[in-house]
This record gives C-alpha cells, sequence and structure tokens, in this order.
C-alpha cells in the first residue's frame, strides 16, 4: 500500500531523468576545467616539455663538464596542431573526471551530503588528491626522456592507485567509525608500500634540474585546475538539481 | 515518503550513476591510457603534463 503511494507520487528530483542533468553538468565543468587546464598547461608545463624533448632527442647533452644551457622555458607561441590536440585532449581528460565526481556527487548528496559550489571546492581538492597527488607520490610526473618502468605495469599500478585513493578518502569523508577510517588509511599507504615500478637504472639524458621543476608545476596547475572543476561541478549539480 | 520513493526507484539510480562514472573511466582510458599509436601522439603533451605514465 506505502508502495503504491510512493510509485504514484511525482517522481522526485533525484529519479527523473537523471542521467541528462548528470551528463549537462559533468561535460561543462569538465569541458570549463579542460580549457583552464589547457592554457595552464601550454604556458607553463609544454615549455619544459618541449626543452626535455631536445635532451630526449639528442640535441642537447648535459653530462659535459660545463653543464648545459638552461634556456628559455617560457611559452615559445602557438603550434596550431600539436596545441589544438592539447586542448582537445584535456577537455577529454576533465570531462571523464568529471563525469565520475558528478557521479559521486549525487551518490553523496542521496546518502544525506549537501553539495553546492562552495563545498565542491573541497570535492575538487580530494580529486586531485587521489588523481594527481596520490600516484604522483611512488611515480612522479614525468618528462619525455626519462627512464621508467614497464609502461603497462605503471598504468596498472597507477589505476590501483588511484582507485584505493579514492575509496581511502570516500572512508575518511563519510565513514562514520574507527574501522572506517583505519581502513582509509591502509589503502592510502598500500600502493606506496608495495611499490611503484621504476626504472632497472637511474641516468635518463633530461637533467633532474628540469624533471623537478616539471613535476612540480604539474602537480600546482593540477591542484588549480582541479579546485575549479570542482566548484563547477558543485556549482552545476546544485543548479540541474533545483532547476 | 521520500525514504520510500528513492528506495523504489535505487536500482535504476544506481545503475545511472554507474554508467555515468563507467562512462568517465571509458574516455580516461581512451584519452589517458590506451596505447594505441595515433591516440597516444595525438594525447602526449596532455598525457606528461597530466602525470599519467606515458610510454
Amino acid at each position: 500500500m506505502r508502495r503504491t503511494t510512493s510509485v504514484t507520487r511525482p517522481a522526485s528530483p533525484a529519479t527523473e531523468a537523471m542521467f541528462p542533468r548528470l551528463l549537462t553538468s559533468a561535460l561543462i565543468a569538465g569541458a570549463g576545467a579542460g580549457l583552464l587546464a589547457a592554457l595552464l598547461q601550454l604556458i607553463f608545463v609544454q615549455p619544459l616539455l618541449l626543452q626535455a624533448e631536445l635532451y630526449e632527442t639528442g640535441q642537447l647533452t648535459h653530462f659535459g663538464a660545463d653543464g648545459s644551457p638552461a634556456g628559455s622555458l617560457r611559452f615559445a607561441g602557438i603550434d596550431p596542431l600539436r596545441d589544438g590536440l592539447t586542448v582537445v585532449f584535456s577537455m577529454l581528460v576533465y570531462c571523464g573526471y568529471a563525469l565520475i565526481l558528478v557521479a559521486l556527487m549525487a551518490l553523496a548528496e542521496m546518502r544525506g551530503a549537501g553539495v553546492d559550489a562552495r563545498r565542491g571546492i573541497l570535492w575538487g581538492v580530494a580529486g586531485f588528491v587521489v588523481a594527481q597527488m596520490a600516484p604522483a607520490v611512488s611515480l612522479a610526473p614525468e618528462l619525455p626522456g626519462s627512464l621508467a618502468g614497464e609502461v603497462e605495469a605503471r598504468q596498472v599500478w597507477w589505476f590501483a592507485c588511484v582507485i584505493s585513493a579514492a575509496v581511502a578518502l570516500w572512508l575518511i569523508a563519510f565513514g562514520r567509525s574507527w574501522p572506517a577510517w583505519a581502513a582509509a588509511v591502509v589503502l592510502l599507504l598500500a600502493p606506496h608500500l608495495w611499490g611503484a615500478p621504476m626504472p632497472e637504472a637511474f641516468g635518463g639524458p633530461v637533467p633532474p634540474e628540469l624533471a623537478a621543476l616539471f613535476a612540480a608545476r604539474v602537480l600546482g596547475v593540477g591542484l588549480a585546475v582541479w579546485a575549479v572543476l570542482g566548484v563547477l561541478a558543485g556549482a552545476l549539480w546544485n543548479g540541474e538539481r533545483d532547476g | 515518503m521520500t525514504t520510500h520513493a528513492i528506495s523504489a526507484a535505487r536500482p535504476a539510480t544506481a545503475l545511472t550513476l554507474a554508467f555515468t562514472a563507467m562512462l568517465g573511466v571509458g574516455i580516461l582510458w581512451m584519452a589517458g591510457h590506451a596505447q594505441a599509436a595515433a591516440l597516444h601522439d595525438a594525447a602526449h603533451d596532455v598525457r606528461h603534463a597530466t602525470g599519467f605514465p606515458c610510454h
């Protein structure tokens, strides 16, 4: 009897045509964050990639007695094809992240959490920790030419690390018991105690100074973009739900 | 009553959320990790600049 009442009632905002609303919020937030990511990457990250490629291809070497010129790490102008692809793939990557983020926001909301632009910042920072900071702790962002373990093994480790960090942060945020929080700590530490695939030897052709700057910039840009992605996703999902 | 409405709709909602998230994972795999040469070359800079294992 009760069941009949609930079914004949107009569908709640949480159930009515949910997929288009999820899709709209995620794709707009992802496109916006992806554009910002591309812009920041073109200014702060790509010049380092271009410089590293000179070492990767042997046009520059840094093992001489006098070192090698630091060169210009400033924005070097537009290469339409290469930079266009960066914009497209950057938007794709952040749309992918946004679809997952908005689905999780909707799930949290059904379980009683509030979602809006302000709280979206927390979601964005959590996303950064999950997708960039956690894997980077053992698998630092790599410049072209860096020596590294097998790519397939690194990808498996990357996904394992990101999934376990995601579950861990969900448990920290929404768990209500000490066992849940303890499990979160184990999940955060486990991939790093296990260890990421490493190269058999160090000694890549790219200067360590350039690699360190690159890793720092990737993480800095990542944090900025994820914070914006969280705000956009929170604001848009909030609007879609109420609208 | 709201609780009942949600619990009646839960399987469909859960499926929608799962599908949305999997769509995101699929896009991430294609744009960030698939090793097909054309995809790899096109996405090269983004993969490095986002911290994905690239090559």
